[in-house]
């Protein structure tokens, strides 16, 4: 018998795992240059939902110092995650700039072909 | 004046850091290098002082952003070990840089020479930032600014092989570094602090539950920090990034990047996992045992085979560092200071050897043996000064390698482990094999082609070549200053574990 409570309750590490594994997955099976950059990135934001899922409390709001504010969340890990997008957008930028360089030279940015192209697979 | 002395630390990271923004609003060159190297010394001078600062007395020298206190802050703490790899990334960008004055522009487009001292300053910037901060994500977003100016450096390669490579090592940096920051959500989830310090006093008082999520942070951090290091099996983007990158790429990452990702393994483990979980982590410290031994023979066989000198030099990297971890693996007084020790070691003498191959890629335009026969009868000071670096990496005596040596041998000893002192021993036979290949090509055939009308390089390659060979000799034989400092070191991290 499924546990629905239990799914509901752990749904947001199950979603973040599921994330994890598969783009890591995509990352390493593709030979498509961009699908693993999009692996990747999607790998990054995996790490996001890590971070930001045992942060958010149910109800609760941005900490500021007021009488009406009874429950925030954990203002910390937002801010570590917003350096991290930060980290990933320039990751994503850099790769996807490498592989127009790449397409300019190989005329591909298929791997197999490039390796093939370079006698060395 | 007494007032700056106390930010030096924070200074350390922001002139670096400064100079390489300043850098990119020239589009000269000479100027952009003249800045680089404006920055590359007061990046030195910063760390004499704060040498000066640490040997004044205190065994850690804090530096708390803001004012704040302990866990609200982000800190940079400063101990003999961070002390000595300051050293390291410094005096190694210091050398590296005057080496760029005339390799650069040769390799380089003339439009991009300012980018890549602009780019060149940040990976140093970002390496100094792991290194001095106390802080764990901290630690990450520095690891990121590093890796992605090596990407680019990389990827400046004249060959479109090092777009490849440098894509390459983009996927498996960024891996990496994912993994590693994984491991710190792990780890920060469970104690709720980022603060290293911090968080080794909350992981004394975790509790059974929390210990398993906390191992597989450390599990994570592991594996990341190992892909950034290139511990064998996992090397296999080093070879080609330090083969196609720029000459000057290749000598600054072989001295650097590889050693600051090891010093973060020697930080986490002795300092902050080590006096909680102590003997619950041998698992891993003996699989780390096993692939440093692995790598130390099995890479030097890979460079036996190439037929490229670079390559030749990266697998002979990934070997090396084969001897850095074997040394952490010890846990004992010698072992560790012979790790660390070889740190600063095998830099000066492997970013020798890939200046050489820059002077000789300078000259011939190729460091393929095959081109590179005869050139020691045509570039003699060059090729003497490559072979007094590959006697360091062989571990002759009166060379800094064979210091290294002595000590991982003798802290193999005390634990009794005696196949693994026939693998050192082994590792250093096959190291004279790789190392005689080249000097068997360079010495020993006529020189025919470019290599015959080649002549020693001009004074900006030949200074910090000759510099970086000699200090070898001289810290073979004068081990005061990089021993002392690496005892040092190993005192304290021991001591934190109550040995």
């Amino acid at each position: 018998m499924i546990d629905f409570g239990e799914i509901l309750l752990k749904y947001n590490a199950i979603v973040t795992v599921f994330l994890m594994v598969t783009s890591l997955y995509i990352v390493i099976a593709k030979g498509n240059m961009i699908k693993k950059l999009v692996g990747l990135s999607l790998f990054q934001t995996s790490v996001y939902l890590l971070y930001l899922s045992p942060a958010k409390i149910v109800g609760g709001t941005a900490p500021i110092i007021a009488d009406a504010i009874m429950v925030y969340s954990n203002p910390l890990p937002h801010v570590l995650i917003l350096t991290a997008i930060v980290v990933g957008v320039a990751t994503l930028a850099l790769g996807l700039a490498l592989v127009v360089r790449i397409q300019d030279a190989y005329g591909t940015i298929e791997e197999d072909e490039i390796f093939r192209a370079e006698g060395d697979a | 004046m007494n007032n700056l002395m106390q930010h030096l630390p924070i200074l350390q990271v922001i002139v670096p850091l400064s100079i390489a923004v300043l850098c990119t609003m020239t589009k000269r060159g000479n100027l952009a290098w003249a800045m680089a190297v404006l920055s590359a010394g007061l990046s030195l001078a910063i760390t004499v002082g704060l040498a000066q600062v640490l040997w004044a007395g205190p065994a850690n020298v804090n530096y708390l952003f803001g004012g704040w206190s302990v866990p609200l802050t982000i800190e940079y703490r400063l101990d003999a070990l961070n002390l000595f790899v300051l050293f390291i990334v410094n005096i190694i960008a210091l050398a590296t840089l005057f080496f760029a004055k005339s390799s650069v522009p040769s390799e380089i487009e003339e439009r991009h020479v300012s980018w890549f001292y602009a780019m060149f300053l940040l990976c140093q910037a970002g390496l100094l930032g792991m290194v001095l901060t106390n802080d764990a994500f901290n630690m990450f977003v520095f690891m990121e600014i590093s890796s992605l100016a090596s990407y680019v450096l990389v990827a400046m390669g004249r060959d479109r092989r090092a777009l490849l490579a440098a894509y390459q090592y983009l996927i498996v940096g960024t891996i990496g570094a994912t993994f590693f920051v994984i491991g710190i959500g792990f780890l920060y989830l469970t104690t709720g602090t980022l603060n290293l310090t911090d968080m080794a006093q909350k992981l004394v008082s975790a509790s059974e539950t929390d210990e398993r999520q906390l191992f597989v942070g450390i599990g994570f951090i592991t594996v990341g920090l190992c892909l950034k290091l290139a511990l064998f099996p996992l090397h296999l983007w080093l070879p080609k990034a330090y083969s196609y990158a720029p000459s000057a790429v290749s000598a600054f990452l072989a001295g650097t990047a590889t050693k600051v990702a090891i010093y973060l393994v020697i930080r986490l483990y002795y300092s902050i996992f080590a006096p909680e979980f102590g003997s619950q982590l041998w698992p891993a410290i003996e699989a780390f045992l096993v692939l440093s031994l692995a790598a130390m023979v099995l890479a030097s066989l890979s460079a036996i085979y190439q037929s490229n000198a670079k390559k030749l030099l990266a697998f002979s990297s990934v070997a090396q560092i084969g001897y850095i971890t074997l040394g952490l693996c010890l846990v004992n007084f010698d072992g560790l200071t012979g790790g660390i020790v070889h740190l600063m070691n095998h830099a000066l003498v492997k970013t020798a050897a890939f200046i050489a191959m820059g002077a000789i890629y300078f000259r011939i335009g190729s460091v393929e043996l095959k081109d590179m026969a005869g050139i020691g009868r045509t570039m003699p000071v060059t090729m003497a000064a490559f072979v007094v670096a590959g006697l360091g990496l062989i571990g002759v005596p009166a060379t800094a390698g064979f210091i290294s040596k002595w000590y991982l041998i003798s802290g193999a000893l005390e634990r009794g482990l005696w196949p693994v002192v026939v693998i050192i021993l082994i590792s250093s036979g096959l190291a004279v094999v790789y190392v005689g290949k080249v000097v068997e090509t360079a010495y020993f055939h006529a020189p025919t082609g470019a290599a015959a009308k080649a002549s020693d390089a001009p004074f900006w390659i030949m200074a910090p070549l000759i510099f970086l060979a000699g200090s070898s000799v001289f810290l073979g034989l004068n081990t005061d200053f990089n021993l002392g400092l690496a005892q040092t070191a190993a005192h304290q991290l021991l001591q934190g574990l109550g040995q």
